[in-house]
């Protein structure tokens, strides 16, 4: 991985909270090993979200669990606050994994059917021993409600997942992972299964603790929307096939993309516009709908064979590393620059004099790179 | 523009819930539907929307009643049917011949031990009225409606539905719901559950689709970006009831209610340029939950989530009011007392609404 860059002087400030450096694993099954993610390199910090974007089967979520200590990599490192997450002590362990915590997809399928919300939402206490007696726990319990929003706890404590909606069960869900103090969330399409409105709530009250607790953020969607709100302030990294393909700060990914996949992504979003939706219908021509399998990966740049910038001779031959892309330094104060892994864009963009060559997908007139370089 | 192919009147639906209990899922729903058109019906989980759509084909599950009203079709040999007073073997003739319906669910629509060319032997004899369907006759046809929505017949056919992607799924489900040449298709969800790529597909193919078989459509979503993309009229439904209808573009460019309002300013536009000049965006939700079917608020069932509602809000309920008058069955209509202060947050690429006459919302 020597080509990847490291975020040297410029991200200084704040220490990551969770650094993932080269971060492989691999699947073995009857048919063979499945190189779910190859090579990631991410780090996310206090008070910051980084987005990972990408279709199902890119290794969004074996990334995610990787990160959470959930399953063990086959390669490169999981590191929270400077340590390698293998080599911890058991007290060390303990502590990461009361500062990590998980947030599920299924708001029905996460929470144990037999428990009363203020079982579920003091199990982590009491085998963490942070409450001595039932009353403190109640109380505990009820703050934790009130801080997601669920409020009078009273009327919530004693309910079981049955009586609630699914949106005040994904509360729930999150008011147990706050139990712990959290450092870092993560969250695996948290808000995927919810309607628009409870969505935004619940994506408000993450954005409450993010800026006010500093918790940080390992945010997982498909949903390009609800990453661009989010992730706002923060990062986005889209990945494809187990790799990141393109990463850097949300307005500059979404706003001017410039990898093929992430333009391909972004024209495919339904817009709730009916003039911007059938502007844009014409924007994402791929030369093949199918994703390949991670069993059989494609030559050189794994995006080729559905990429509409794809050239013979360039594309299929050697794999693109994940490099810096556009020279200008990052804004003080935010995570770092835009990396990209495309042959095209990055020879095109070598080539041209100018700082933003690449057309953006959203076609002219993007005011979004202009405000960030400013 | 002559008489619509569909007219609900005054639909009520009720699901039983025990001896001599019931609750009503579906109230007043008044409808019509004009060849060719499409329509959207949005709202979120448990507005309804699915139990029209269902009912709209009698495909109501067993303690799903239509109570009252009419569903009146004109068929394809240009006579008129109420399908509530239909029998039962006219039933079967009119679904899938005169309409069919794609359910939700792709993964989970098709019957995991039939391979895929016997679901459409299935579907094209039991709903063509007695006629023979021979073993190449019916592979010819599905091979056809396979090649219409661009997949191999040869590779898809033979398949159990386990050796097919969400997308194939969808795309043969779709295939298979206009075998027959329905004149109005309903679709459920349409594109949920698949990636945003596969997505894209779909819609494009369901453009291209009404295009080459002209069929009139009627889609389910929560998402307001495929209502946007795909509909010609939208409906939004609340608590059973139709709220607001109208053209796509005054539903989405100037909703006249604070729920439709609500929703659209819910969604972040992706490839819209706000907002402006890095400032970190904000987006309200609609405060609180959608009520239950068992406790449904007096009034307007949206009142105590409304940042407009007054004492008149809560006393009768609010009947759609026609605001706009257009060509086609566009009418734009909705059900508020106060449409005339709902306004969208922020600016649309098409729309008039301008944020600086934004009106205080709930925090």
């Amino acid at each position: 991985m020597s080509d990847v860059p490291t975020r040297g002087p410029e991200t200084a400030g704040s220490e990551p909270l969770l650094k993932l450096s080269g971060l492989e694993q691999v699947f073995d099954t009857g048919k063979g090993e499945v190189p779910a993610v190859g090579g990631v390199d991410l780090e996310v910090r206090p008070g910051k979200v980084l987005c990972l974007v990408g279709e199902s089967g890119c290794g969004k979520t074996t990334t995610a669990r990787a990160a959470a200590g959930l399953t063990k990599p086959t390669g490169g490192t999981v590191a929270f606050r400077g340590k390698d997450v293998s080599r911890m002590s058991s007290a060390e362990r303990l502590a990461y994994r009361r500062a990590v915590q998980f947030i599920h997809q299924d708001p029905y399928a996460a929470l144990n059917p037999t428990r009363t919300v203020f079982s579920t939402l003091t199990a982590g206490l009491r085998r963490h021993k942070q409450v001595r007696s039932k009353a403190e726990a109640r109380e505990k319990a009820g703050e934790l409600l009130r801080l997601v929003d669920l409020t009078p706890p009273e009327s919530y404590l004693d309910s079981y997942p049955h009586q609630l909606s699914g949106g005040q069960r994904q509360r729930v869900n999150v008011a147990r992972s706050l139990a712990m103090n959290p450092e870092l969330l993560i969250c695996d399409e948290s808000t995927s299964m919810l309607d628009v409105s409870i969505r935004v709530s619940l994506l408000n009250t993450l954005g409450k603790l993010r800026d006010e607790l500093d918790v940080g953020f390992l945010f997982i969607t498909h949903d390009l929307a609800v990453a661009k709100y989010f992730a706002w302030d923060g990062e986005i990294a889209v990945m494809y096939l187990g790799k990141v393909v393109e990463h850097g700060p949300t307005p500059e990914v979404i706003g001017n993309p410039q990898h093929p996949y992430t333009k391909a992504l972004i024209g495919a979003v339904c817009e709730p516009d009916p003039d911007l939706a059938r502007a844009n219908r014409a924007a994402s021509e791929l030369r093949s709908a199918d994703i390949p399998s991670l069993t059989a990966l494609p030559s050189g740049c794994a995006f080729h064979p559905r990429c509409p910038a794809y050239e013979p001779g360039l594309c299929d031959d050697a794999e693109p590393p994940l490099i810096r892309f556009g020279g200008r330094p990052a804004a003080p104060g935010a995570a770092g620059g835009r990396r990209l892994a495309c042959h095209v864009v990055s020879r095109d963009h070598g080539r041209s004099p100018s700082d933003d060559p690449a057309e953006s997908a959203l076609g002219s007139g993007s005011p979004r790179g202009a405000a960030w370089s400013a | 523009m002559t008489e619509p192919i569909l007219s609900v009147r005054d639909l009520e639906i009720a699901y039983r819930t025990g001896r001599k209990e019931s609750v009503t899922a579906v109230t007043g729903v008044d409808l019509d539907l004009y060849e060719g058109q499409s329509l959207a019906l949005v709202g979120e989980s448990g507005c309804g929307k699915t139990t029209l759509g269902l009912g709209l084909l009698r495909l109501l599950p067993g303690p799903g009643r239509i109570t009252s009203g009419s569903l009146v079709y004109r068929l394809k040999d240009g006579t008129r049917a109420d399908l509530l007073t239909m029998g039962k073997e006219p039933l079967r003739r009119f679904r899938w011949n005169e309409a069919a319906m794609v359910f939700q669910g792709a993964m989970n629509a098709f019957n995991p031990v039939i391979r895929i060319v016997d679901h459409f032997a299935d579907t094209l004899r039991d709903h063509s009225g007695g006629k023979r369907w021979t073993k190449q006759a019916v592979e010819r046809r599905a091979g056809e409606l396979l090649e219409a929505v661009r997949l191999d017949p040869d590779r898809v056919l033979p398949s159990f539905p386990h050796e097919l992607s969400g997308g194939m799924k969808q795309r043969a489900l779709i295939a298979l719901a206009i075998a027959l040449n329905p004149q109005v298709l309903v679709l459920d969800e349409p594109t949920t559950a698949l990636d945003l790529l596969t997505q894209r597909q779909i819609v494009q193919q369901l453009h291209e689709l009404r295009r080459q078989f002209g069929f009139t459509m009627v889609f389910i979503t929560h998402d307001l970006g495929l209502a946007a993309e795909l509909a010609d009229r939208v409906a939004t439904m609340y608590a059973g009831r139709i709220i607001e209808t109208g053209s796509a573009r005054d539903i989405f460019h100037a909703p006249k209610h604070p729920y439709t309002a609500g929703l659209i300013n819910a969604v972040m536009p992706v490839k819209d340029a706000v907002p402006a000049s890095g400032a970190t965006p904000r987006l309200e939700s609609i405060p609180g939950y959608p009520p239950s079917l068992k406790a449904m608020p007096d009034g307007c069932a949206f009142h105590p989530r409304c940042a407009f509602a007054t004492e008149e809000c809560k006393a009768a309920p609010v009947a759609l009011e026609v605001l706009a008058e257009r060509p086609d069955g566009m009418t734009h209509a909705a059900a508020c007392l106060h449409h005339d202060r709902v306004r969208l947050e922020r600016k649309t690429a098409g729309g008039q609404a301008a944020s600086a006459e934004k009106e205080p919302t709930n925090v």
